[in-house]
């Protein structure tokens, strides 16, 4: 009995000490230098989407179609902001203080109901947290639209974009990142490998396969219109990546810089891989492949940015510029989908690779390739393990995506119909849907 | 009259202005076309998509000239344009049956 009181007492002592530390986390105070990171990687990110991705994506589309790409891009912006700020938010992250469910959150902090300027998120404003998650929300359905560019009907693409924001990345953003059953499991996704990558690749092929080629694909040619544009769009999603990656340790401390290292090192890997792959099968490094290996480092290292180290990155970047490459090549000429911009072969595969090599190079006993280490809170202790869970991340990712993304297609060509009639997308989607022209030189 | 009409490489254009003016052939019109013969087009390759383009871009020239200055105008284009490599060009000649000046109303030889 005596002993028994003893253990109790023992108990008791640790829970007060565990009260006064989460009382102590609760009162936790913003952090200015984290704050004023975090703001810059707001900018960051915004700034990939207008002008960083519209720019990439418009320039590889056809010249009759070049604004109808930055359109999407732009007005996806608008419209996803304000879909995040109504009710995205809250399915992604609840509310504070609310113990959240595995699917989705709380509906506590539908239209930011429950942000004021003094919430606090972590040690930076609750507000700041919410606005760098929305640029996130903004630039995943921005990466889809190069599955379907050229041919989709404008109001099709709005409503598709908004059930999809919804249904699709806000819950998959929850089971990893808002307290759901991904993370839960110890899945290490540090700028979304899952969330962002895959999950946009996956309803980028579903939405190429529903609906079907471009008039003319695999007969016609459509060579891209203006690679300088392609480019520079690349050279802002290089820098804007930073924020995006390095943004996410939500501090200005040494995970966020190690995470900013190991994205350079995989974009700069990724992009030498691919031209290379060009120069050794076709001949000729091209400036689309160096830029297409460049993205496929980049979001290929996303997933493991807060978890490997610079050696590990390496690997990664080299890999995924030649894996994304081959997958390129594939999609288009083996299986003939008509994605047109090749978020697929690109983010997906890039995307799958990155989380999964999380589960490897995450190990601290690689010697000059170790990271920071399994995720033991999970109880994963070992390599097996994390490659398990990173796995499940995967796949549950891309099985529910596929399913999302299949329905909403479906419902939103009932109500208005996906594509553009046959002659609208030979005139063009800028005159047709826009009235107006890219270029009038 | 004859109207002389030259397909050439597009950067051997100033060549053959250069020669046709010291023949004294002071006047031309020129136009950017497309075209192939026995240079065929190129492969063009973008993420594994590969497209042939056919048609090789050229320069077309137009001149009037009068008869007596047909050999000499050929010489000079040919010296001028020539590369010695496949996609050189070609040199067209027809007859002419008349020309005006529109700012005088001259015509025939008078015009060119």
């Amino acid at each position: 009995m005596r002993a028994l009181t003893g253990i109790w007492r023992g108990k008791a002592r640790w829970l007060i000490a565990l009260m006064a530390v989460s009382a102590g986390a609760s009162a936790e105070e913003i952090s200015a230098a984290d704050t004023a990171w975090i703001l810059t990687s707001t900018a960051l990110v915004l700034f990939m989407t207008i002008p960083g991705l519209s720019l990439f994506y418009a320039g590889l589309v056809r010249v009759k179609n070049v604004l109808s790409v930055l359109m999407q891009c732009f007005a996806l912006t608008c419209l996803m902001s304000v879909m995040w700020f109504a009710v995205g938010y809250t399915i992604a992250f609840g509310s504070e203080g609310v113990e959240q469910g595995k699917y989705i959150g709380d509906f506590g902090n539908l239209f930011f109901g429950a942000i004021t300027k003094d919430s606090v998120k972590g040690t930076i404003p609750a507000s700041l947290f919410a606005i760098y998650q929305m640029t996130f929300a903004i630039i995943t359905p921005a990466l889809i639209a190069g599955a379907f560019a050229e041919r989709m009907r404008f109001s099709a693409m709005l409503i598709f974009s908004v059930l999809w924001l919804l249904a699709v990345y806000s819950p998959i953003c929850h089971w990893v990142w808002g307290g759901g059953w991904l993370g839960a499991m110890g899945l290490q996704d540090f700028a979304g490998g899952t969330v962002v990558h895959i999950s946009a690749a996956v309803a980028a092929l579903v939405a190429a396969l529903v609906m079907g080629p471009r008039r003319g694909f695999g007969t016609v040619a459509m060579p891209p219109h203006n690679l300088t544009l392609t480019v520079a769009g690349a050279g802002m999603l290089w820098v804007g990546w930073f924020g995006f990656n390095a943004g996410s340790a939500l501090a200005a401390n040494g995970t966020a810089a190690m995470a900013m290292l190991v994205t350079h090192l995989s974009a700069a890997c990724g992009a030498l891989a691919w031209m290379t792959m060009e120069w050794v099968r076709h001949g000729k490094p091209s400036v689309l492949g160096i830029v297409t290996g460049m993205v496929a480092g980049l979001g290929t290292i996303t997933p493991a940015s807060g978890s490997v180290g610079p050696a590990a990155a390496i690997v990664i970047g080299l890999s995924a510029g030649v894996i994304c490459y081959f997958a390129t090549n594939f999609l288009k000429n083996a299986l003939k989908v008509d994605d047109s911009l090749d978020v697929f072969p690109v983010h997906g595969v890039g995307g799958v690779l990155g989380t999964l090599l999380v589960g490897v190079f995450a190990s601290t006993q690689l010697g000059v390739f170790s990271g920071n280490g399994f995720s033991t809170a999970a109880g994963i202790e070992n390599m097996g393990g994390q490659l398990t869970v990173q796995a499940i991340g995967v796949v549950a990712t891309f099985v529910y995506t596929a399913v999302a993304t299949f329905i909403i297609l479906k419902v939103v060509d009932m109500m208005v119909g996906l594509r553009v009639d046959g002659d609208a997308e030979t005139q063009g989607l800028d005159l047709v849907l826009h009235d107006e022209r890219g270029y009038n030189l | 009259m004859k109207m002389m009409t030259a397909i050439i490489k597009p950067f051997k254009l100033d060549d053959v202005r250069e020669a046709l003016q010291q023949i004294g052939i002071n006047g031309m019109t020129v136009e950017e076309v497309k075209g192939y013969g026995r240079q065929k087009g190129h492969t063009e390759l973008y993420r594994g998509a590969e497209y042939t383009v056919e048609f090789q871009p050229k320069v077309k020239i137009q001149i009037g000239i009068s008869d007596h200055q047909v050999d000499a105008a050929i010489e000079a284009v040919c010296n001028a344009a020539s590369t010695g490599k496949i996609g050189d060009g070609k040199i067209f000649i027809a007859p002419l049956e008349q020309s005006i000046r529109i700012r005088t109303g001259e015509t025939g030889e008078e015009a060119l």
